[in-house]
């Protein structure tokens, strides 16, 4: 016994807390007769709340898809050359170009000296040098105020302004954040009290973007679930949320009211009815509104229009827009921009109590400030090239692509799906994925419960393995019980896209015949 | 019911009803003293009279913002990754080309606006394992627990996160210094852990003492579950740069004890005294042989905000796990996963820094020499810092052997003393407070970090340049001197 083991037994002898009480490790014998200890951090002593998390657009079959793709670049043979990830939002992955103007601005804000070089155009100098004035030492390697750059923030306010026809915006109700999800779980974390059947609970609609659920896992709220209605292209009904909300009062204390719009995963864009009706209820029932607007651009279908919940609210009154607490969300990594990895976003907060606001300003010091890069960024998108600047043209012309393409891809994938037997789509009518509902035989489901799998993760995994595309099982993100689902973006350039889709109907009607 | 007879309820979310964590959380080198420094270079700018032209924040450790200039290496191959058509451009070194292509080609879509793996982009991971590698005497790294982060603070809060656990006098200790950098503080009251405090030594250069170790652990032991060791080293507020041995026991309190062990490292650039060595956790862990090296859990974590580069805006930030459990590390990844990844651009001035120019590439001269300057500059700095408040009565500062900051200990009159009672705030506060009002210099007071009962601090950056830096010192003498009369 070593002279560690032996004091330690003597100081358990000592004390007058037994060994369990005290957290210590029970002694192992190992094979070769020699006590070892289990380690401090196990899976049974780790935050509870953590196992309970889950975040399925990253979980184990994109796992099983990275192991692929390394597989493939060992030289394993394949059915197919390449693993397509279709399981993320990210178009700069899937071949969609930056916006020329935001990199140039960038460029120029990473390393000044470029001010001097004629390749530069002047609109995109003298946004950098705005920038640049507001950062400490004039260089983007400072950290920001917490909350985020003064005049991004007012750039942000005045965007939001035009955007919502006038509505005033007050930079002070701006937080610039890292990324949206920063925003959202911030906003969850300070919504959280209360204990057993006092304990938040947070309305969220199934099918949801799991961050949701992950956060509500991680911090111990209750999800409440409200079923967006499939029959009638994903729309939100109120007497589901009252259903919701009149259940969930039995055992928490519902407070808050998720809404992701243009929706994710299913796309919907809510008609001005929906959101006003929303918004009524939010404040009859007194819940904090969480409009999820990170897709706001991203609208494709005729007849279709992004309504943002600030302006509906402004327009209803000053009875709700003096009264309804409502934080709504952007990022820079959706829409035309497709900027994930700089992680850039804010949320704007309406009718926020004063002594929060303070308290939620003291949370988000801790973590010092969101990366500047993301928030200069963020200041481009609000800020971007008028008409007149010489990078106008360029910039209409790179954004309307963008936009447009994804619009045709929406259809495309509509439409192709939808002559699959057994898959059935919705209109993706916003944002960037399909949600297509699939019949999957009785004999699949059953194998898949016998491998302990989920019956769309079955199906999936399968897919992944025949045919190297890799998708979301609705199952990750939720739906009515008994139905399934995948997720699937539409961000591949158009003609992979068309291949992917007729891929994907192959592997369907094969499936199906497989397990009929 | 509101002024015109409308019956008004109370908000959603008020004070009463939110998050009672979040209520705990303080966060001094951001907090009260910083927003009224804030409020008065607002009220400068607006025309004001002030007895000063403009305020000093020597609050917080923000190079750039205080002069600090970044290296131009780093940010040509930014600049080139944010832009990839500068390749083309003559004016960038190939170095730098070589290193934006490396990086590129690792990101999806080759565009830094794509979305990373979450642990981080592979070969950032591949090359932060060989620079701790070849930091460390060639002790091997596996690049497969190394995950990347925002700033170095994601990282310790994450790991903060996985390790709390219980319900009352289970609840989840966690030990960490007094002085602390008050994150830690801040993270642990946000999950509801226990912040188990051991004290510094003040009177031994704040040098670490494994008997203070053990006493607060044994009293932690009474009224919760002690399961984390955090040591900062180089030290944040204190600068000690702490010695081998010291390493050592620590490692050896860890084992015996069963502590987790979390070394924040993010200063192992800023090393300045003589007789002084950075002693990498890892790299000591593993000289004490298999005993140790493959039992001890243990997280090393470092940044891109400090050291010579200064880079706080860009959140880079990584945290070596070592002998971690293999389930804990599934869900740690899991965890990471939720928040997709961490910046970029973050991520690529990590690699960059733990691949810097070598001496055969066209970039190493001017890199070198960048470096250099902005090292000794701040062991310039830090000795100026010592020796100047040690020369004022009623201050004394232990030598700043590393970081970025000076705590000296301030003596304050009982009448100053009574006064900040009448106010209600804390000595130091008050003191520092009226340092602002008068010189409109900025520091954050001890009481933020934690000192001993009846003692008063205050934490400055040694950050300005050293024409500044030797003005604001003397500026502070004379308010010392001024204050000390006042209440005589």
């Amino acid at each position: 016994m070593n002279h560690g083991t032996a004091l330690l037994w003597k100081r358990r002898a000592l004390s007058s807390l037994s060994a369990t009480r005290r957290g210590l490790p029970k002694e192992k014998m190992t094979e070769n007769g020699m006590m070892s200890r289990a380690k401090v951090l196990t899976i049974d002593t780790i935050n509870p709340t953590v196992k309970k998390v889950e975040y399925a657009v990253r979980g184990p079959i994109v796992q099983r898809a990275v192991e692929l793709e390394r597989e493939l670049s060992q030289g394993m043979k394949k059915p197919f050359a390449e693993v397509i990830k279709a399981n993320i939002g990210d178009a700069h992955a899937m071949g969609q170009q930056p916006i020329t103007f935001f990199r140039q601005v960038l460029a120029l804000c990473s390393y000044p000296e470029l001010l001097s070089d004629n390749t530069f155009p002047e609109d995109a100098k003298s946004r950098a040098c705005r920038i640049l004035q507001s950062c400490g030492g004039h260089s983007m390697g400072a950290y920001s105020a917490s909350q985020g750059i003064d005049s991004v923030r007012e750039d942000v306010a005045r965007y939001i302004e035009r955007r919502d026809g006038g509505v005033p915006c007050d930079p002070d109700d701006i937080y610039l954040t890292t990324g949206a999800s920063d925003g959202i779980v911030t906003m969850l974390k300070l919504l959280v009290c209360g204990e057993g059947a006092s304990r938040t609970g947070v309305m969220i609609s199934i099918p949801q973007y799991p961050l949701y659920s992950a956060a509500l896992a991680e911090l111990g709220a209750v999800q409440i679930n409200y079923y967006l209605n499939e029959e009638k292209c994903w729309s939100l009904d109120i007497p589901e949320l009252q259903r919701a909300l009149d259940e969930a009062r039995q055992y928490c204390n519902p407070r808050a009211l998720c809404i992701i719009n243009p929706g994710n995963p299913t796309g919907q864009v809510q008609s001005r009815k929906c959101i006003e009706d929303v918004i009524q209820f939010a404040a009859k029932e007194r819940l904090f509104l969480m409009a999820d607007e990170v897709y706001q651009d991203n609208v494709y279908a005729d007849g279709c229009q992004f309504h943002s919940f600030k302006k509906v609210l402004f327009e209803m009154g000053p009875e709700y827009s003096d009264t309804v607490e409502l934080a709504s969300f952007h990022s820079t990594s959706k829409c035309y921009m497709g900027e994930c990895g700089f992680r850039g976003g804010y949320m704007e907060l309406i009718n926020m109590d004063d002594e929060v606001k303070a308290q939620l300003t003291k949370l988000v010091s801790v973590r010092l400030c969101p990366p500047v890069p993301g928030q200069a960024l963020m200041d481009l998108v609000v800020n971007p090239p008028q008409p007149g600047e010489p990078s106008y043209d360029n910039f209409i012309k790179e954004r309307t692509a963008t936009l447009s393409a994804l619009a045709e891809k929406a259809k495309l994938t509509e439409q192709v799906l939808n002559t699959v037997q057994g898959i059935s789509c919705n209109p993706v009518q916003g944002a960037m994925y399909s949600f297509p509902r699939i019949t999957i035989p009785e004999k699949a489901v059953k194998e898949a419960t016998e491998k302990g799998q989920q019956p769309d993760m079955f199906y999936c995994m399968k897919m992944l393995e025949e045919t190297g595309i890799c998708l979301v099982p609705g199952s990750g993100f939720g739906q009515k019980d008994g139905t399934y689902h995948f997720r699937m973006t539409i961000l591949p350039p158009s003609d992979k896209l068309k291949i992917l889709l007729d891929k994907v109907k192959e592997f369907h009607q094969k499936f199906t015949q497989q397990y009929s | 019911y509101s002024l015109n007879g409308v019956p008004c309820r109370g908000k959603v979310l008020t004070v009463d009803n939110m998050n009672p964590n979040v209520k705990r959380v303080e966060y001094a080198v951001r907090g009260p003293i910083v927003q009224r420094a804030v409020q008065i270079e607002k009220e400068l700018r607006e025309g004001v009279k002030k007895p000063f032209t403009e305020v000093i924040k020597a609050n917080i450790g923000d190079a750039h913002a205080m002069g600090q200039k970044p290296i131009t290496f780093l940010r040509q191959v930014l600049a080139l990754c944010s832009y990839p058509e500068l390749l083309e451009d003559n004016k960038f070194p190939e170095d730098a080309k070589k290193r934006a292509q490396r990086i590129l080609g690792a990101c999806g879509g080759h565009s830094i606006g794509a979305y990373s793996a979450s642990q981080g982009i592979e070969c950032v991971r591949q090359d932060v394992a060989r620079y701790i590698e070849k930091r460390d005497g060639g002790i091997p790294s596996n690049p497969d627990n190394i995950y990347l982060s925002t700033g170095a603070s994601d990282a310790i809060v994450t790991m903060l996160k996985l390790l709390v656990c219980g319900e009352g006098r289970d609840r989840t200790g966690v030990m960490i210094s007094i002085p602390q950098y008050p994150l830690y503080s801040a993270a642990l009251a946000d999950l509801g852990a226990v912040q188990i405090s051991y004290y510094l030594d003040e009177e031994k250069c704040w040098s670490l003492d494994v008997a203070e170790l053990r006493r607060a652990l044994n009293a932690a032991r009474q009224h919760c579950n002690p399961r984390v060791l955090c040591i900062i080293n180089p030290g944040n507020p204190t600068g000690q740069v702490q010695s081998r041995q010291c390493i050592e026991d620590v490692i050896r309190f860890a084992k015996e004890e069963h502590l987790f062990l979390m070394a924040d490292e993010v200063y192992q650039d800023n090393v300045y005294a003589e007789g002084c060595k950075f002693h990498s956790f890892k790299k000591v862990l593993f000289e004490m042989g298999p005993e140790y090296s493959s039992t001890v859990e243990m997280a090393s974590f470092h940044s891109t905000s400090k050291c010579y580069m200064g880079e706080c805006g860009f959140r880079g930030g990584y945290m070596e796990v070592i002998n971690m459990d293999p389930e804990v590390k599934t869900q740690l990844t899991k965890l990471v996963s939720v928040r997709l990844c961490p910046p970029v651009p973050g991520q690529a001035l990590l690699d960059l820094v733990v691949n810097p120019p070598q001496p055969d590439e066209p970039s190493y001269i001017t890199f070198m020499k960048e470096r250099t300057a902005v090292l000794s500059a701040l062991a310039e700095k830090a000795r100026l810092t010592e020796q100047t408040f040690n020369a004022v009565p009623g201050i004394t500062c232990n030598p700043v052997q590393g970081a970025m900051y000076t705590f000296p200990r301030i003596t304050l009159p009982e009448k100053a003393i009574d006064k900040a009672k009448e106010e209600g705030k804390v000595p130091d506060m008050y003191y520092c407070m009226r340092l602002l009002e008068e010189e409109g210099i900025c520091l954050v007071p001890g009481s933020g970090f934690g000192q001993r009962e009846g003692t008063f601090h205050f934490r400055m950056t040694i950050l300005p340049p050293t024409e500044k830096l030797k003005v604001v010192l003397q500026k502070i003498r004379d308010f010392h001197v001024r204050f000390t009369q006042e209440f005589s």
